[in-house]
């Protein structure tokens, strides 16, 4: 047979039940848009964190107290293990590799303007904060590198703290009092937004010693190294860590890398991409359930059909392939259309909601189509070949 | 051109054995037009199947056209049936989906023909039986006697040299019996093998020849009325 007439046999087959093959490829439809839309999330909100994260650039080292491995926040600061001080930063400047290095210790404090005061956090860290966290100075200049251990108490302000407690002029050179202690204003940072939450621009910057005094802890929360463009993550590990430990006495730190982060938090993600995909992954079961159940009972109604073709000389290989395209057209269509169903979905939420971080992969999409043919191959091959093995006499007797 | 010599067809029912042929020699020579009659049950229909290659007999040889058929693999009886054996049915058996020329042009598609071939095939055959002004028309919307007629121009477009016909008047009034049967033996007269399996004695003693079964035995077989 010709394939432009197996073409055109297996569409008119399925455009002569037009409601029977429209239900059938929409329960596929159902099922791909469902797993493009859920993917799409998923996909969308790892390239959410992902960016949240990695916009404070990715050669950073972050050095925590205590040996749990914790991601940010240091519960080792109650722990047993010994502080990491001043003189531990200090002395890891000297490592090979290490490009700078930034102390940070805050809290939350009551910070007075000249008029107007605001409780915010206070972030107490080295003159390298900018370099680091690659965040730029709007106004002014950032705290100036000096001994961090007498570090003068000059401040630097976040955007949206400095709209706040000077609503009308500039801010530098002005005097505020951060938990009762005075400091002098030198810079104003660039807005910066949020990272998971946390409001950057609203906060004050002052060293880090001071802020050790002020929240009266003798340990720093962390330290941040930046290494070198060209330098090999794992070298500068191994120098910071026998560094470390050659202070310590032995290994009470945690060493966590950007890189080593950011994998880790793309590995959830992806599963969480995969489990929610999965999930949309059940409804197209019950697609392709529904596709083996219409081709069932097809083979059965059209039994007498299937008699006619074999005795117009239709061999048991053309009635298999007939019924396999007509599951596999059903699929596809099904397929084609769930994918536009879960891509436009997806926009269309985004649209309404653009808080929702949506982003739909091709290579999913692709899969999905992919998926789909497969499918429709999958639930034929059963009733195709039911109907293919049909005796035609028996075949042509049923009426 | 048809050689079927002690052909048998055994059929388990539960745990008895059916004979619905049960040594059955028959010699059918090319151009011959033979009605089998019989009462049901008597095993005609099983006999126009192992004719048409629908059926594989238990036992006997079969031979077509001198060669031995029974032998042959699914698919080779697939290209026979389309090449050389035309069937008409009592219940039409037009696709619904397909318009009167579609289904006359389907052992042509099946059988890979050529699109230009097809079309000047079916168009002969829609005038040779006089609808060819209802070849664009979906079976539902043709008489009884209209579908029998494109059944019988879907069963001779590929030329075959035998025509099978299992109660082609079955479904149909006395008019559309007359004109069937006119049609079936004009196509005769023009050297078609005519094997017609019927039930009314009116139709069958048309025949050049009558064979008579019962039980799956050829009981008698004489010469008919024959038609001229």
């Amino acid at each position: 047979m010709a394939q432009r007439d197996f073409i055109r046999l297996v569409f008119a087959s399925i455009s002569s039940h037009r409601l029977r093959s429209g239900l059938t490829a929409l329960g596929i439809a159902i099922g791909i848009a469902a797993v493009v839309l859920l993917t799409s999330l998923g996909a969308g909100l790892r390239e959410f964190v992902l960016a949240e994260f990695s916009q404070f650039g990715t050669r950073i080292i972050g050095i925590n107290p205590g040996r749990t491995m914790t991601h940010g926040t240091p519960v080792g600061l109650f722990g047993s293990s010994r502080p990491i001080t001043i003189e531990d930063a200090l002395a890891l400047e000297t490592v090979p590799g290490v490009e700078s290095v930034m102390t940070y210790s805050g809290g939350n404090a009551e910070v007075e303007g000249p008029d107007r005061s605001r409780r915010t956090m206070v972030h107490g860290v080295g003159s390298a904060m900018p370099e680091v966290f690659k965040m730029a100075v709007q106004s002014g200049s950032f705290l100036p590198p000096e001994d961090p251990r007498t570090a003068r108490s000059f401040a630097v302000l976040g955007s949206k703290l400095r709209r706040e407690l000077f609503p009308d002029g500039s801010a530098l050179g002005a005097r505020v009092r951060v938990g009762g202690e005075r400091y002098r204003v030198i810079g104003v940072l660039e807005p910066k937004g949020e990272m998971l939450g946390l409001d950057l621009d609203d906060g004050i910057f002052i060293p880090t010693a001071r802020a050790q005094a002020l929240f009266n802890r003798d340990g720093l929360m962390e330290i941040d190294i930046i290494y070198g463009e060209k330098t090999a993550v794992v070298e500068v590990v191994k120098n910071v860590k026998r560094a470390m430990i050659a202070r310590h006495g032995q290994e009470d730190f945690t060493l966590t890398t950007q890189e080593q982060m950011i994998d880790v938090m793309g590995n959830i993600l992806n599963v969480l991409t995969f489990a929610v995909g999965a999930l949309g992954g059940i409804s197209l079961l019950v697609g392709a359930v529904g596709v083996l159940t219409i081709m069932t009972i097809a083979v059965g109604e059209r039994a007498s059909e299937i008699g006619l073709f074999r005795a117009l000389g239709a061999s048991q290989r053309q009635i298999l392939a007939l019924f396999l395209a007509e599951a596999t057209v059903l699929a596809s269509v099904g397929g084609v259309a769930g994918l536009a169903l879960g891509s436009g979905g997806a926009a269309l939420l985004h649209a309404l909601v653009p808080a929702v971080p949506v982003d739909t992969p091709w290579s999913y999409a692709v899969l999905a189509l992919v998926v789909a043919g497969g499918v429709g191959i999958l639930a034929g091959i059963l009733p195709a070949r039911r109907a293919a093995r049909l005796d035609p006499v028996e075949a042509l007797r049923a009426e | 051109m048809i050689e079927l010599s002690n052909i048998t067809r055994h059929f388990q029912v539960g745990d008895q054995e059916v004979r619905a042929l049960d040594g059955v020699d028959l010699h059918i020579p090319a151009g011959d037009y033979v009605s089998v009659m019989g009462p049901s049950g008597s095993g005609k229909s099983t006999l126009l199947n192992m004719l048409g290659l629908l059926d594989r007999p238990t036992g006997g040889t079969y031979l077509l056209e001198g060669r031995d058929v029974t032998t042959l693999d699914e698919h080779e009886q697939a290209q026979t049936r389309r090449e050389r054996i035309g069937f008409v049915f009592q219940a039409f058996h037009l696709v619904p989906y397909l318009t009167a020329k579609e289904n006359i042009e389907l052992p042509l598609v099946l059988g890979g023909v050529a699109p230009e071939e097809r079309q000047k095939r079916v168009a002969t055959a829609l005038e040779e039986l006089g609808i060819s002004n209802r070849g664009d028309h979906r079976p539902e919307e043709l008489s009884g006697g209209q579908r029998q007629r494109v059944a019988i121009a879907r069963a001779t477009v590929t030329h075959p040299a035998i025509l099978l016909a299992d109660e082609p008047t079955g479904n149909l009034d006395r008019r559309s019996t007359a004109d069937v049967m006119e049609r079936l033996e004009r196509l005769w007269r023009g050297g078609l093998t005519l094997i017609v399996v019927t039930h009314d004695p009116e139709i069958g003693n048309r025949a050049r020849r009558c064979v008579r079964m019962v039980d799956g035995r050829i009981e008698s077989d004489e010469p008919g009325r024959a038609p001229e």
